[in-house]
Order: C-alpha cells, then sequence, then structure tokens
C-alpha cells in the first residue's frame, strides 16, 4: 500500500476549479515535486491533503493516505493527523511562527497536543529537535522569540515543529523560496536527509526546476489545475514530453546553463485558451530572426561613473567605497545577498538617498550638483523599474493616469502627442492598447512589469536601474520580460544596471558582473570568467548555492540528531 | 519590435466609483435615509414658518390628539413636528461644519507629520497628544463657556476637540504608503512633494478616511445634543440635544418628548454609519465590479 494515493482529487471555488482530476502515488521515504508556476493548483493541492481549504471549497475524489480517506473522515479525526502524522511546511518563515511565543513553548506545544510527553520531557524533546534540525545553540534558542533568529534558522525551527511527531507525509510549500540562495540550499539538504533518516514521504511544492532536479525523485509538472506530466526527476530534465514542461525547462536559468543574450533568446511558452477545447501549448524558438541578434556593446564610454561612494542611514553605513561604471548600450549586473546594500545603491543612483562621500557623475556631471530644472532633465534620463509589480504602481491609477501624469511633468504639453507616444509605448512593451483604461490589479504580475517597464520608458530614459525585476515572476514571465528588455535595449539604446540576487538570471542577462558583499564590491567580471574561474571566496560560495549547482558533501551529522531519530 | 507578442489585456472597464456605491445596498438605504433628513432640513423654514420656539399649541398634547401639531406638543406648547424640522437643520450644520474642521487641521497635520516625519513630525504629534489628554467633551464645553455658545463656536469646539482622531489615522496611512515603491517611482520621477501627497499618497489613504469621516458626523451630532442637553448650546436655535433636555423632566408623563428627538438622532446617525461603510466598499479598486 502507497503512503499516499490520491485519486481524482478535484478542487472548486464558486464552480471555477483549481486542481481537476489529479491522481499520483506517493511511497514511504520518496520524494515527490509538484512544480508549476503561481495559480497552477499546487498549493491548493497541499492544503486539500491538510484538510486546510476554506469552507467555500468544494472537493471531490480520494486522498488514501495509509488507506484511510483524508476527505470523508471526521474533522477530530483529522485534528489529530495534522501536525501528527501530517506535517506541513509553509512558505514564509516569517509569518509562520508565532512573534509572541517563545520557540520552546512553540514545539513544545506542538509535542504536549500529540504525544503524551510531559512539560519537562517535551522541552526536552524540543532541544534535541534543534538540534537535529541543526540549530547552533539548541538549548539557548528555546528561550528566544522568532525575530532573535535569522530566515533560515526561522524556516529551521519551522521544520523542527512539522518533524517533532515524526510524521510519516511532511508536505513542503515552497519551503525556500523566502530565503537566500545560500541558505536555501542548506534548508533543501536538511530536508533530504531528514527524510532519509526518519523515512517520510516528502512531497515538495515548488516553481523552481532547479530545487527539483536536485531533490526529487519523481516530478509532476501542473498547469491549469491538470497534471501534464509525471516522470522520474532524471527522464524528465534529460526528455521532458509536454511541451509546457519544455519550455519551462527551456526558459528557467538553472546553474548548468551556458545562455547569454547575445546568443540567443529565452524560450516562452505560449498557451492557447479556447473555451470547449483542451489548452494548447507550444514553445517559441529561442533563435533571433535575421538581423535582429543584438550587439555587443564593447568599448563604449562610461554614461554612469560611480567613484568611492559611501552613504547610509543614521548611524550605520550601508555601502563602503563603491566604485563602478556603466557604459553607453552595456548591460551591468550586480549580484549580492540580501542586506547587501543593493537597493540602497539604486536609491543613492537616483538621487533619493543623498551620499556621505565620493561621487556619482552622470554623463560627466555630478549629480549631487544638479538642482530645479537640471535635476529634473537629468531624472528625465536615468529611470528605474522595480521588483514587485504589485508594489510599483498606485492602485488607484488607470495606466493612462499612470504614463499621463510623468508625460505631463516633463513638459509634454501637447495632448495629442501624448496619446501616440502612449500607445507607441504599449505595443513597445507588448501589452494591449485597451489597457490604458484598466487600473493595475486587473493584469497579471507580468502584464504589471510592462506596465512599470512602460511607466520607466516613456520619458526615453538613457539609463534604466533594474531592482530585481524578475524575481517576483514566474519562469516563463521571467524569461518574456527579459527577452523583452534585451529588444527595448536595442531599439532605445538604453544602458542597464540590473540588480538582482539570481546569480543565473544575470549570467544570461549581463555584459559585465559585479558581485557586492556587505557594501562593498568584491568581484568583477564577465559572465563567463566569473562563471569558470571565480576567485572571490564569496563569489564561489554563491555560484556553490545555486540550486542544481555540484553540491559540496553534507557536513556530518551532531550524534544527538541520530540518536533522536532512532528515539521513542 | 515585430517579435514582441501582445498580451492579451482584459477588454472590459471598471465601473465607477458611483455606480459602485448605487450598487451596495447599505449605502443606497443610509443615502436614502440622509437625503430624508436633508429634504427635512432644507424644508423647515417653509413646513413650519415662523419661530419653532413659540409657543403655539395647548401644553404637553400626545402625538395624534390635535391633527395640526401630529408629533405633539411640549410642557410649554412648543410644536415638537417643528422642532424635529428645524433642529435637523441646526444638528446638521454644526455637524457639518465642525467635521470639516476637523478633517482639514486633523488631515493637515497627519499628512505633514506622516510623510515627512522627523522632528517635524515629532512636534506635531505631541500637539496631538496635548489635544487628546483632555477628555474631548470637557474641551468643548470649555470653550463654548469661553465665547458665546454661536453655531459657530460650536462647531469650531468640536472640531478642535476632534481633529487627533484623523491626524493619527492620516499619519499612520501616509507612513506606510510614504515607503510604497509607488511613491518612490514618483519621486524618481521627479514630482514634487505636494503633487505626491495630493495625487499618489491622498488617494490611496482615502478609503479609512472617509469612513471616518462619517463617523465623525455623527459624533458631532452626538457632541452638539449633548451641549444642548446641558443647556449650553445656543438658545435661540432649535435644536434635538436640547429638545432632549427639555423633555427630560416629562418623562414620566410624556415619554415621547424624550423619544422623537432621540429617534431622530439615531436615524442620521444609523444613516451616515451605513453610507460609511458602503462608501469604504466603493472606494477599494478591487471591489469595483468589472464590466467585460
Amino acid at each position: 500500500m502507497s503512503l499516499l494515493d490520491v485519486r481524482g482529487l478535484r478542487v472548486s471555488y464558486d464552480n471555477a476549479d483549481a486542481v481537476k482530476d489529479l491522481s499520483f502515488t506517493l511511497q514511504a521515504g520518496e520524494t515527490l515535486a509538484l512544480v508549476g508556476e503561481s495559480g497552477c493548483g499546487k498549493s491548493t493541492t497541499a492544503l486539500a491533503l491538510m484538510g486546510l481549504l476554506p469552507d467555500n471549497a468544494q472537493l471531490g475524489g480520494q486522498v488514501l493516505f495509509e488507506g484511510q480517506d483524508l476527505l470523508s473522515i471526521a474533522p477530530r479525526q483529522m485534528r489529530q493527523l495534522q501536525g501528527n502524522a501530517l506535517g506541513m511546511i509553509f512558505q514564509d518563515p516569517l509569518s509562520s511562527l508565532n512573534p509572541v511565543l517563545t520557540l520552546g513553548e512553540q514545539v513544545a506545544e506542538n509535542l504536549l497536543a500529540h504525544t503524551d510527553l510531559t512539560r519537562r520531557q517535551a522541552w526536552k524533546r524540543a532541544e534535541e529537535l534543534f538540534a537535529l534540525v541543526q540549530l547552533p545553540r539548541p538549548a539557548a534558542h528555546l528561550r528566544e522569540y522568532p525575530q532573535h533568529l535569522s530566515g533560515g534558522q526561522r524556516q529551521r525551527v519551522v521544520i523542527a515543529m512539522a518533524i517533532a511527531c515524526q510524521p510519516r507525509l511532511l508536505i513542503a510549500d515552497e519551503p525556500t523560496t523566502a530565503l537566500d540562495v545560500s541558505v536555501q540550499a542548506q534548508i533543501l539538504e536538511l530536508l533530504a536527509r531528514l527524510r532519509g533518516e526518519l523515512g517520510m514521504g516528502l512531497l515538495l511544492i515548488t516553481h523552481d526546476l532547479g530545487v527539483v532536479g536536485q531533490h526529487a525523485d519523481r516530478v509532476i509538472v501542473m498547469h491549469d489545475g491538470h497534471a501534464l506530466e509525471s516522470q522520474p526527476t532524471r527522464a524528465l530534465i534529460d526528455r521532458p514530453q509536454h511541451p509546457y514542461s519544455r519550455g519551462l525547462l527551456q526558459a528557467s536559468l538553472g546553474a548548468e546553463h551556458d545562455q547569454h543574450y547575445l546568443n540567443n533568446r529565452l524560450a516562452e511558452i505560449n498557451i492557447e485558451r479556447q473555451p470547449g477545447q483542451a489548452t494548447r501549448y507550444s514553445v517559441n524558438s529561442s533563435h533571433y530572426g535575421p538581423g535582429r541578434k543584438p550587439r555587443a556593446p564593447a568599448g563604449n564610454p562610461a554614461l554612469l561613473k560611480v567613484s568611492d561612494l559611501t552613504t547610509g542611514y543614521g548611524d550605520s553605513t550601508v555601502l563602503n567605497r563603491i566604485s563602478l561604471e556603466v557604459g553607453e548600450r552595456e548591460s551591468v549586473g550586480l549580484v549580492g545577498e540580501s542586506g547587501c546594500g543593493k537597493s540602497t545603491l539604486s536609491r543613492t543612483l537616483l538621487r533619493l538617498l543623498p551620499a556621505r562621500s565620493g561621487t556619482v557623475e552622470f554623463d560627466g556631471r555630478d549629480i549631487a550638483s544638479l538642482a530645479g530644472e537640471e535635476l529634473l532633465g537629468w531624472r528625465r534620463q536615468v529611470q528605474m523599474i522595480f521588483q514587485d509589480p504589485y508594489a510599483a504602481l498606485n492602485p488607484r491609477h488607470s495606466v493612462e493616469t499612470i504614463l499621463d501624469r510623468v508625460q505631463r511633468l516633463h513638459g509634454q504639453n501637447d495632448p495629442g502627442q501624448r496619446q501616440q507616444a502612449r500607445l507607441a509605448m504599449l505595443d513597445a512593451v507588448g501589452l494591449a492598447r485597451s489597457s490604458l483604461a484598466r487600473l493595475p490589479h486587473q493584469f497579471s504580475g507580468g502584464q504589471r512589469q510592462r506596465i512599470g517597464i512602460a511607466r520607466a520608458l516613456i520619458l526615453k530614459p538613457r539609463l534604466v536601474i533594474c531592482d530585481e525585476p524578475v524575481s517576483a515572476l514566474d519562469v516563463s514571465t521571467q524569461a518574456q520580460i527579459l527577452n523583452l528588455l534585451v529588444e527595448l535595449r536595442e531599439e532605445l539604446g538604453l544602458s542597464y544596471l540590473f540588480i538582482s540576487h539570481d546569480l543565473s538570471v544575470v549570467r544570461y542577462f549581463a555584459d559585465r558582473i559585479l558581485v557586492m558583499e556587505q557594501g562593498q564590491i568584491v568581484e568583477q567580471a564577465t559572465p563567463h570568467t566569473l562563471w569558470h574561474s571565480p576567485r572571490h571566496p564569496y563569489t564561489r560560495r554563491l555560484l556553490a548555492a545555486i540550486p542544481g549547482a555540484a553540491a559540496p558533501s553534507p557536513p556530518p551529522l551532531p550524534v544527538s540528531g541520530l540518536r533522536f531519530a532512532v528515539g521513542w | 519590435m515585430t517579435t514582441a507578442v501582445l498580451q492579451s489585456a482584459p477588454t472590459g472597464y471598471s465601473e465607477s466609483v458611483w455606480t459602485a456605491l448605487f450598487r451596495n445596498p447599505s449605502a443606497l438605504i443610509g443615502a436614502t435615509m440622509l437625503a430624508l433628513v436633508l429634504t427635512l432640513a432644507l424644508l423647515a423654514g417653509t413646513l413650519y414658518p415662523g419661530d419653532p420656539l413659540d409657543m403655539v399649541a395647548m401644553p404637553m398634547l400626545w402625538p395624534g390628539d390635535d391633527p395640526g401639531y401630529f408629533l405633539g406638543s411640549d410642557s410649554l406648547g412648543r410644536d415638537v413636528a417643528a422642532g424635529i424640522a428645524h433642529g435637523a437643520r441646526g444638528s446638521l450644520l454644526i455637524a457639518a461644519s465642525a467635521t470639516l474642521i476637523s478633517v482639514l487641521i486633523g488631515g493637515l497635520v497627519g499628512a505633514l507629520a506622516g510623510y515627512h516625519g522627523g522632528k517635524l513630525g515629532d512636534v506635531l504629534m505631541r500637539i496631538c497628544e496635548v489635544f487628546q489628554t483632555v477628555p474631548s467633551f470637557l474641551l468643548v464645553i470649555v470653550i463654548v463657556a469661553i465665547g458665546n455658545p454661536t453655531l459657530g463656536i460650536i462647531a469650531l469646539a468640536i472640531g478642535i476637540s476632534s481633529w487627533p482622531t484623523v491626524a493619527r489615522l492620516v499619519r499612520a496611512e501616509f507612513r506606510t504608503l510614504r515607503e510604497a515603491d509607488f511613491v518612490t517611482a514618483a519621486r524618481s520621477l521627479g514630482f514634487s512633494n505636494s503633487a505626491i501627497i495630493l495625487r499618489e499618497i491622498l488617494p490611496n489613504a482615502l478609503a479609512p478616511l472617509v469612513v471616518t469621516t462619517s463617523i465623525l458626523i455623527a459624533q458631532a451630532i452626538l457632541v452638539e445634543a449633548g451641549l444642548a442637553f446641558l443647556g449650553m448650546s445656543d438658545p435661540n436655535q432649535a435644536s434635538w440635544g436640547a429638545m432632549l433636555g427639555s423633555g427630560r423632566e416629562q418623562i414620566a408623563s410624556g415619554w415621547y418628548l424624550t423619544a422623537l428627538p432621540g429617534l431622530a438622532i439615531i436615524f442620521v446617525v444609523l444613516a451616515l454609519n451605513l453610507l460609511g461603510d458602503g462608501l469604504n466598499d466603493a472606494l477599494n479598486p478591487r471591489l469595483r465590479r468589472y464590466i467585460p
């Protein structure tokens, strides 16, 4: 008998299907990955298995867990399984821990609810669990609050809670999406090891094919609530059968990719939905058409020149003597983990934050000396694209208002010309002309990012600062946006400063890469050189942490962990 | 740019705020109730010409006793119906002007403190706290006692006592929105501070502000009623609170004298609350219906 046997699972809300006829099995000790982009139904599936769907969800089919149908058992029985035989890890470690309880109380609470341990024994067990998930100071952490720990450590606590009662099935819903790359690798490593030691079945839900390649035995690719393909991981990666899986694999930039925008476009997935018919999938060619190949920007004079820039907030120094250049028509990638000062840099370059010392020169002029009309004229030439397309657009303004306000501010007085320019810009970023009258929330994430790009480009800038422009987007949308940015650069002669935490994206997009650590630039090289002969240890660490990279052997287990694993 | 794939954009449009408002049952009921009271206030002079404080009838007529005075008369023989109609005028006028004063002061202080923060924000918030530490009804009584109890002074007093609520709310909204990416975008595009405050931030802070405003109006009516009840309101002006105050002495023999103006106050306050609720939904672009 399989540990988990899902037969024809259907979930719908108000007659709109979220999951349609999904069937799969999961054996004990196996890792099964559900892969898909946002809205494909993967998280809904996880919530359905855990019995956590809201009341207005209608369920159908069977979910057999050790032969028992989870969809038809009484709520009381279900509660006994939740957190006990069924463990779940959520995406955001910041919000899945209660900020007013100590970590020890939270873990012990779960143990007290499901086992007959005394309070003292539960705390002891919690300490063992913390050692098992390799938290640095197990005994001390018990009395700490969630905010004392880093994101990665918090996710370890969440994992410790999920495995506290030795679940037989562990569901991990995007367990590493909110974490930095180097932390992500450690957490995945930990999950893989725990699965082996505790003999759990692991259902890994993710949008990231890199994660899947390394850690899953089998993969199910989902889209629109359907399972499109189910295969052993190796087979899927080597020989994807379905065009959608093929497109996802081509569009995602894992550790092993050798793509660069000068050589090829990223593959885009086309999805045609027609009422009454099956959805049709196809993959766009990743070759440039004749004459459309981008030209390398080699040897252009510097447009932006930053020398010895130091800045910070209050008493803390965030940027420490940074120097960099961006040439005319060049794409410069800036890579670093969260908190390294990337966003502070972009704010300083936009003159939203004053420099403490050092200079920022644009086209030969120190931007600190600009004022009045000159400042406005300079702002026209430097624009920014933001990370979160949801937050970057005023929810109360239509697309037309968003663009028109910018145009009028910058002295475009003829309404007819403004309208012409707006329509041309919508064409350029690939949005329908009818979009003008809509409000931002009526668009998908990728479309919103296109609106953000249109706003940045409507003034015909020369330098565009892209602050993580694709990290909030799905893989296939990411490919579309990156292709668009490359095209626009050719069309409009733009220079990019492309800030990202994702080395593989930067490798595709940049002509030159800067690596930033704690407010300093530690290495600077072309993508090829950086990939094949990184010099700085931090760069090497970043490279090794990309999912799918040849993983270093895991550190030896602490003895206490082993003792626990064969414990009660 | 022939290679760019046109994204299939939605082809419909959002309904307007007005359409959304009139689709909302609670807003519709609230607006209708309020319209009724406004009509009554406007027509008070035509329906009941002459001073509503004049003694015109037999004292203590019960409603229905005399068809000429269908809501009865009080212990001095004043027409209750005329008092309610003219009282609507006074109560609404004071409430509306008091709220206007309160929103203007509170909005300005809150916006400045929230957007700029720093020392200016600290000073403004300390001033705000000074006002909040004094019980607001007491403050109104003190101001009215110092000046003359005219409509203007009473409105000013109520406005001054209630602006800190607005200022705190506006400040909190502005502090959150100030950090939003679309505000950073506006700053990087070169928009001035006033353009950002008025066009980017304010529309997003409007929903809670409008709801608070409707509650403030209701509160102002209650405060004015309280003042009149204590006999501190304009003695030459008919008002629901004054009617409550004078009817209180006859509550055993003629309870209708307190019940009728009380019902009028409940009616208006309920109308404003319903309308505020509906406005909150209608002003949220996400809740507006989408017409394909």
